[in-house]
């Protein structure tokens, strides 16, 4: 067992005017992550204590949050990782409903305006499937395995500046389904994406990259989006 | 769109919810994982769908599937949807509906052809088409043949492809999502479903939403029991609101232990671990399944893999005497793992810091998945009665229903498929429903009224009971008292421990009673739930007197096919569990001893 003090950001709309620190200390097993320390406080200190969480093994990606100024999924950082102090905030950029809380919809908005969907002219035969080679399958690897728990855009300035611009995470979705061998749809994505609140609203500063919980890369699926653009190929 | 200005009037003057709480769509889907959005999907072609679950869609369990669907589409090797239907009947150990399953192998293909068409990024063999591996108890020629190339995959990510694709789809079509919605209660007068009572997470308003069909797809229940590879959000709320609506549940008694939960937590790991390849050891380093099934070693079915383990640990070859053994994958080589187990790998080194190319991983039985569920038909009708009669404008699909395919053991890949093909069918019987005619019905002006004085009693709750450590005790007595192994003796405890706790939820205490994303009053509408239907569970596993599939009665070791060829439907009535029971449709295969 060791003692972790957890510094958790506390905000109740119908009672506080602003957001605070409040400390709490847990006897934490070897094993512990930040979600089953948060779940202590909650179970045994202060049930009124919120935040989103339900995997529990870094699927769902409904518990990211920012811990050491970090973002990340709370479920699968290991206390032991990160000190006997551990700052546990909510995400950044978004508006914060209580405590951990945020309100993703700028996250979802974002999905939506970039189609993701095949868009394709031709209809596939209904009896057997399209043919794609495993060359062109792993293309998409790197980009599906979003989770959409929104620790990339929320750590992006360039999203903190400009909360109309679509996010790291919208964009890694849109080179997902341009990138596929079997979709037609870079026509009607051009439009929403080659705009001052789209790709070019990227400065690389590899935030996104760098908190990653799954190791992806949309930097670099943003590059392969801009270098499309640019050499015409919408 | 809201209800007429009159009937939202008449219902706030009785009930006090506000008029812009009152909505009207064509059709509800209670739940967003793979059954709900198929059903959505499918019934957005024709009308106005609303989806309304308490987590948002990407977040529903089904995305924490790894391994795969099955479809015997012959891409790798000859395969039948005869070999597919004769695999599960058996691997359901003669409990499964033979005209559901029937449809559940003959359908396959479609369902598959169609989930790659909509964009699934379906892994792929060097022709280009659908790759596919084998898992637990898939195998050629009627079970004489070897383990067959049957299960279509995503690498180890098969859920989380189709779930998100499916939510892009919606998307797509448009379909209104209520996210962070908590379904409290059907609205279910004179036989017809006219609607359902939420709670919203967001500020605690109650919402009565009206329409013309309701689907549950609302899965699964493993929470109940303390190592699960569930996710938190899987606590049988459907099952609950069937329940409370004076519904009855089939087979309840037949839960799943999956054989690869990781040690002490209860992750998945998938069998495609194992289809791949992978070994299971025990303590002394031994291949143990030689043991239990020779023939088809570590992909023998879940139940039999499961209690092979649970024997192994429970005679103390366990790793170190630990209450688990090994599965080792490192001769598969890293280009393998990397290539087809990337989750896993990642898993076992998050969580138990292990290098599963270079270590065996520590694994024990996990809380998966329950065969049993809300009675429905072949066009995921809701039965009433759970035999023949139907409850009007309801439906049911996935894992919160029991059709019954899976009968007394899931096969492993039947579950993504069950959700996708059954939920499609059931938006398909919306759809024929909805064009019969059926109207908009009048909500009756009492609607909300049970959901408003449940919130209003556990809002004023003034005990002395925290919900988690209740909740800690029943995942405690049902891991104890109705697990792998069961016994007349233990499940009678659990019985009444399970109603001790029960009654103890009647003194609850919460600390706050605060309106804004109040996730304690979640957390104990949910244990309330669970508290519903788990007595059924271990009152139908005290009731059926014989081992069959995933009930292993060690006092009662044998199939008994001349009394319990059966399923079982129970009800919670005042004074306990009431119990009938519905003879299997066996169309084709009569049953036989179950070999592996």
């Amino acid at each position: 067992m060791a003692r972790h003090v957890l510094r958790v950001f506390r905000y109740d709309p119908e009672k506080d005017q602003e957001g605070y620190e409040q400390r709490f200390e847990v006897e934490a097993e070897s094993h512990w992550t930040v979600l089953d320390a948060l779940h202590d406080i909650k179970w045994h200190q202060d049930g009124t204590l919120s935040f989103r969480r339900s995997c529990r093994h870094g699927i769902c990606g409904s518990c990211a949050m920012t811990i050491n100024g970090k973002n990340g999924l709370a479920c699968e950082l290991q206390l032991a990782a990160l000190g006997s102090e551990i700052v546990v905030e909510p995400l950044r950029g978004l508006p914060v409903i209580r405590d951990l809380v945020v309100d993703m919809q700028p996250i979802y908005d974002a999905m939506v305006a970039v189609k993701p969907y095949l868009i394709t002219g031709s209809s596939p035969m209904s009896d057997q499937e399209r043919l794609q080679s495993p060359e062109e399958r792993a293309r998409l690897d790197g980009l599906y395995e979003c989770i959409l728990c929104g620790s990339c855009t929320s750590s992006c300035p360039s999203f903190w500046a400009d909360k109309q611009y679509l996010g790291p995470h919208a964009l890694l979705w849109a080179w997902r389904y341009i990138a596929d061998s079997r979709d037609e749809g870079e026509a009607e994505r051009v439009g929403v994406l080659d705009d001052k609140h789209g790709l070019w609203r990227c400065h690389k500063i590899f935030n996104c990259v760098e908190c990653c919980p799954k190791d992806l890369n949309p930097t670099k699926a943003i590059s392969n989006l801009q270098r499309a653009v640019i050499s015409g190929r919408f | 769109m809201s209800v007429s200005e009159r009937e939202a009037e008449r219902l706030h003057e009785v009930s006090g919810i506000a008029l812009h709480n009152v909505h009207r769509h064509d059709v509800v889907v209670v739940g967003s994982g793979l059954a709900a959005l198929e059903c959505a999907l499918e019934s957005s072609r024709v009308a106005d769908v609303a989806v309304v679950s308490k987590i948002f869609p990407t977040r529903s369990h089904s995305g924490a599937a790894q391994g795969g669907i099955a479809a015997s589409l012959a891409n790798e090797e000859e395969d039948h949807q005869e070999w597919h239907m004769f695999d599960t009947v058996k691997g359901g150990d003669y409990l499964g509906d033979q005209d559901a399953i029937e449809i559940l192998a003959r359908e396959a293909r479609d369902v598959v052809y169609q989930l790659e068409h909509l964009g699934v990024p379906f892994s792929r063999n060097r022709q280009g088409r659908i790759a596919q591996r084998k898992f637990g108890g898939h195998t050629r020629d009627f079970g004489r043949g070897g383990p067959v190339l049957r299960a279509c995959y995503a690498a180890d990510r098969t859920g989380h492809a189709l779930l998100h694709t499916l939510w892009h789809q919606c998307i797509k079509s448009q379909v209104r999502f209520y996210a962070e919605y908590m379904v409290l209660s059907l609205i279910i007068r004179e036989g017809r479903c006219l609607g359902v009572v939420a709670l919203n997470i967001l500020d605690s308003t109650v919402h009565v939403f009206q329409s013309r069909a309701v689907m549950l797809g609302t899965g699964g229940y493993a929470r109940v029991y303390r190592i699960t590879s569930n996710s938190w959000a899987n606590t049988g709320d459907g099952l609950s609101l069937a329940l409370r609506a004076g519904l009855p549940l089939e087979d309840m008694e037949f839960v799943q232990f999956h054989p690869t939960g990781l040690f002490e937590h209860g992750i998945l790991l998938t069998e495609g671990a194992r289809g791949e390849g992978g070994h299971l050891l025990n303590g002394e380093g031994r291949r143990f399944m030689e043991d239990y099934a020779k023939d088809k070693m570590e992909l023998a079915p879940r139940d039999v893999v499961a209690r092979a383990i649970q024997k192994e640990i429970d005679a103390g070859r366990g790793i170190d005497g630990q209450a688990c053994v090994h599965l080792d994958l490192r001769h598969l080589g890293k280009a393998l793992i990397d290539e087809r187990l990337p989750q896993i790998t990642e898993i076992a080194q998050k969580f138990m810091g292990i290098d599963a190319t270079k270590q065996p991983v520590p694994i024990q039985p996990t809380a998966h998945y329950s065969m049993g569920g809300i009675p429905v038909n072949v066009n995921a009708e809701v039965l009433e009665d759970g035999k023949n009669k139907a409850v009007k404008g309801l439906y049911a699909a996935g894992e919160c229903s029991c059709v019954s395919v899976h009968g007394a053991n899931r096969l492993g890949t039947n579950s993504l498929l069950e959700a996708c093909l059954y939920g499609r069918r059931a938006g398909q019987s919306v759809v024929r429903y909805l064009a019969s005619g059926a109207e908009m019905p009048t909500l009756p002006i009492d609607a909300a009224n049970p959901v408003l004085e449940r919130l209003r009693w556990l809002q004023g709750s003034q005990g002395t009971e925290r919900v988690a450590s209740l909740r800690r005790e029943l995942q405690e007595t049902m891991h104890r008292h109705c697990a792998v192994f069961r016994d007349a003796q233990a499940l009678d405890e659990g019985l009444k421990q399970v109603r001790v706790l029960q009654r103890r939820y009647e003194q609850v205490k919460l600390d706050g009673a605060g309106k804004c994303f109040n996730t304690e009053v979640v957390e104990a509408l949910e244990f309330g739930h669970m508290l519903d239907f788990v007595e059924l569970i271990v009152a139908g596993a005290l009731n059926r007197t014989e081992s069959r599939g995933a009930q292993s009665r060690t006092d009662y070791p044998d199939r008994d096919d001349d009394n319990w060829l059966k399923h079982t439907l129970a009800w919670r009535g005042g004074d306990g569990v009431r119990f009938d029971y519905k003879p299997v449709v066996i169309e084709r295969f009569a049953p036989k001893a179950r070999e592996y």
